[in-house]
């Protein structure tokens, strides 16, 4: 085509425009806007599905809670004073085996600079029961479940082959393999040892001086944790959220 | 009755010329070695896993893992070779695919000889396994898949020897099929798991499919090879074009594996996660660059190469060279790949975590590894001696 000599030649105007060419032009334009529209509602579907995750917040929204009772644990993570009260009422509650790498709850610390000062910071973890667990995911034998009544992350035993999948799974470090029952093990939030027997609080929360761990159900409007959770001042954050296991263990400083 | 038939079936397959006492003091050394090393992982129901094995809460995976995948990867990949060979014929191959068939079922049973061991309870997987099995779980499929593809390829075999050649193709068939879900579902296990970055990603199963191609083709050369040396007969030509077939996809299969290692390796230090950015500097400058460096990359993968280029595909000693060190490299490989997603703490920068994690393999696990190597070495040589009619009858047409 000789765009030079195109540029000379007159315009025609669109008077002279046969019909049929304003047709396909018309055509070709719904088809576009056609295209973007469907495009757009494909996207709305989508974006109606990331709301259902809350990927703004880390707290679950109303209707998340396919459990009757939602147990989590918030942490008020800069009273820590590393005392290990915890850890020993963990022991104790749920005989955790001494030695080796086994703990069911653990504090980690770590020294910061604040404004020039050095400061050492505590935070106390555990496992965090997540919504989307990935040691549930992996087992191949369903040894490990989320438990139908409390959302709270279980182990049957009995069912372990002990291929460590769940502990390589696990963003938290939570799991360990616990010699004397040849099998992993894990925290259960004094499931079967506190909370079956009619307590509010695992071993843990109830021990600790500080009131750093809040227990309790993060579904019922009533509770503490709810409050903490709720709270629009209060800035929540979780361990590792990238990882897409929407846990339930939080944490903030009071 | 029984007894005489199954005598007449051997005394059709075996291959007497390989009933020399030199042989028999091989085959029984590497059964001496498999009794001592399985036996040590054997031991450790008995004495305690944590007590044999230098597994902890921190690397809960380690050298029996990565060893396992290897010989899992490997038997794919024979699988594979045979089934194609079988079905689609075409290729040069097809005259040893009966070896590869044999190979493949002894390299998945040293597959499994490592993992039973490595499981703290096997027993409960064999009930809990069907009693209650989870389908979401990549382990469940895998340990379902290749278990299947153990007992087709067993048949399988059964009708190569017995004649029976419309069972070995069906059974090859679901054989390889189940082999090759089965191996990318090895690469799901690691593939799936967010919480570490460095084996996180859809293209790990591929990976692992790839390195069943290149382990698979090496160990076809390699195995052919050390057939005929065992015989000390002269190699018949149609065994040499296997071969140089076999080289051919080696080569490729090489090629392709080391642009998608450069690959993998590349894109952590682009962005993304620091966790994954760590575990790739452990292969490329941290505790695992000699083993990245030395035995993965250039034992692994440029040698061969440069063997397999100067062997113009002809020399099917130095193709047998390139094969050993491939098989090296592709070993040494799945433990760098294990280790490197394990070594890396998930709480770094709390509790003065290390950078890296210390782990290195006890002396038990080395001699479980070392077990289920002879465990190969024994079952081929089994092989060829009881069934090497079967092996080489195609060959000499």
């Amino acid at each position: 085509m000789d765009i030079k000599a195109l540029e000379k030649e007159k315009n025609e105007g669109i008077d002279t425009l046969p019909s049929e060419e304003r047709r396909k032009f018309l055509k070709m334009g719904l088809t576009v806007t056609g295209v973007f529209l469907g495009g757009t509602v494909l996207s709305l579907t989508s974006a109606q599905k990331a709301l259902c995750v809350n990927t703004v917040s880390v707290i679950p929204a109303a209707g998340q809670y396919p459990y009757n009772k939602h147990y989590g644990m918030i942490m008020r993570q800069n009273n820590c004073i590393d005392c290990e009260k915890c850890l020993d009422a963990c022991r104790a509650t749920n005989h955790v085996p001494t030695g080796h790498d086994a703990w069911r709850t653990t504090i980690q610390e770590r020294l910061t600079t604040v404004e020039g000062i050095e400061k050492r910071e505590f935070r106390p973890i555990l496992c965090n029961h997540c919504n989307r667990p990935p040691c549930v995911r992996v087992c191949p034998t369903k040894a490990t479940y989320k438990d139908p009544e409390t959302g709270i992350v279980v182990m049957d035993y009995k069912k372990c082959i002990g291929c460590k999948t769940c502990m390589a799974a696990c963003p938290y470090n939570a799991r360990y393999f616990n010699h004397d029952r040849y099998a992993i093990d894990k925290c259960n939030f004094c499931l079967d040892t506190r909370l079956a027997e009619g307590e509010k609080e695992t071993a843990c929360a109830a021990a600790c001086p500080a009131n750093v761990r809040v227990f309790g159900d993060i579904k019922d409007p009533s509770t503490e944790i709810y409050r903490l959770l709720h709270e629009p001042d209060n800035k929540i954050w979780v361990i590792r959220p990238e990882c897409g296991a929407l846990p339930n263990v939080f944490y903030m400083n009071a | 009755m029984a007894t005489n038939a199954l005598t007449n079936l051997f005394n059709q397959t075996e291959d007497p010329s390989l009933a020399t006492p030199r042989m028999n003091r091989f085959t029984f050394f590497f059964l001496i070695i498999v009794i001592l090393g399985l036996g040590c992982g054997v031991a450790s129901f008995i004495f305690g896993h944590e007590k044999m094995y230098n597994y902890t809460r921190d690397v809960p995976w380690g050298l029996l893992i990565s060893t396992y995948a290897f010989w899992a990867i490997t038997s794919t990949g024979l699988c594979i070779y045979a089934a194609i060979s079988h079905i689609f014929g075409g290729t040069k191959m097809a005259v040893v695919s009966n070896r590869m068939v044999w190979m493949s079922i002894i390299c998945i049973l040293g597959a499994f000889a490592t993992i039973g061991v490595e499981i703290a309870s096997p027993h409960r997987m064999l009930i809990y396994n069907i009693l209650s099995p989870n389908p979401a779980s990549n382990i469940w499929w895998m340990g379902t898949l290749y278990g299947l593809a153990v007992g087709c390829m067993i048949v399988e075999f059964f009708g190569i020897v017995t004649g029976l050649a419309r069972i070995a193709v069906i059974l090859g068939t679901i054989g390889a099929i189940a082999e090759v879900l089965a191996n990318s579902c090895l690469g799901g296990v690691f593939a799936t798991l967010p919480a570490r970055p460095y084996w996180y990603g859809g293209q790990l199963p591929i990976y692992f499919l790839t390195a069943a191609f290149l382990s698979g083709a090496a160990a076809i050369v390699l195995i052919n090879h050390l057939a005929y040396k065992i015989r000390g007969h002269k190699m018949p030509q149609s065994v040499k074009d296997a071969i140089k077939s076999a080289g051919k996809a080696m080569t490729l299969v090489l090629i392709l594996y080391s642009v998608a290692t450069f690959w993998r390796l590349i894109m952590y230090f682009v962005g993304g996660s620091e966790l994954g950015r760590i575990a790739a500097d452990a292969l490329i400058s941290g505790p695992l660059a000699i083993n990245f460096w030395l035995l993965e990359v250039c034992i692994g993968l440029i040698i061969p190469l440069v063997l397999i280029l100067r062997s113009r595909l002809k020399n099917t000693g130095m193709l047998a060279t390139a094969g050993l060190l491939i098989l090296i490299g592709q070993f040494v490989a799945r433990y760098n790949l294990i280790a490197g997603g394990l070594l890396v703490p998930g709480t770094l920068g709390w509790d003065n975590a290390p950078t890296y994690f210390d782990y290195v393999p006890s002396f038990f696990e080395f001699a479980v590894v070392i077990g289920s190597l002879s465990l190969v070495c024994f079952g081929f040589l089994l092989g060829e001696r009881v069934f090497g009619k079967t092996f080489t009858q195609k060959e000499h047409h």
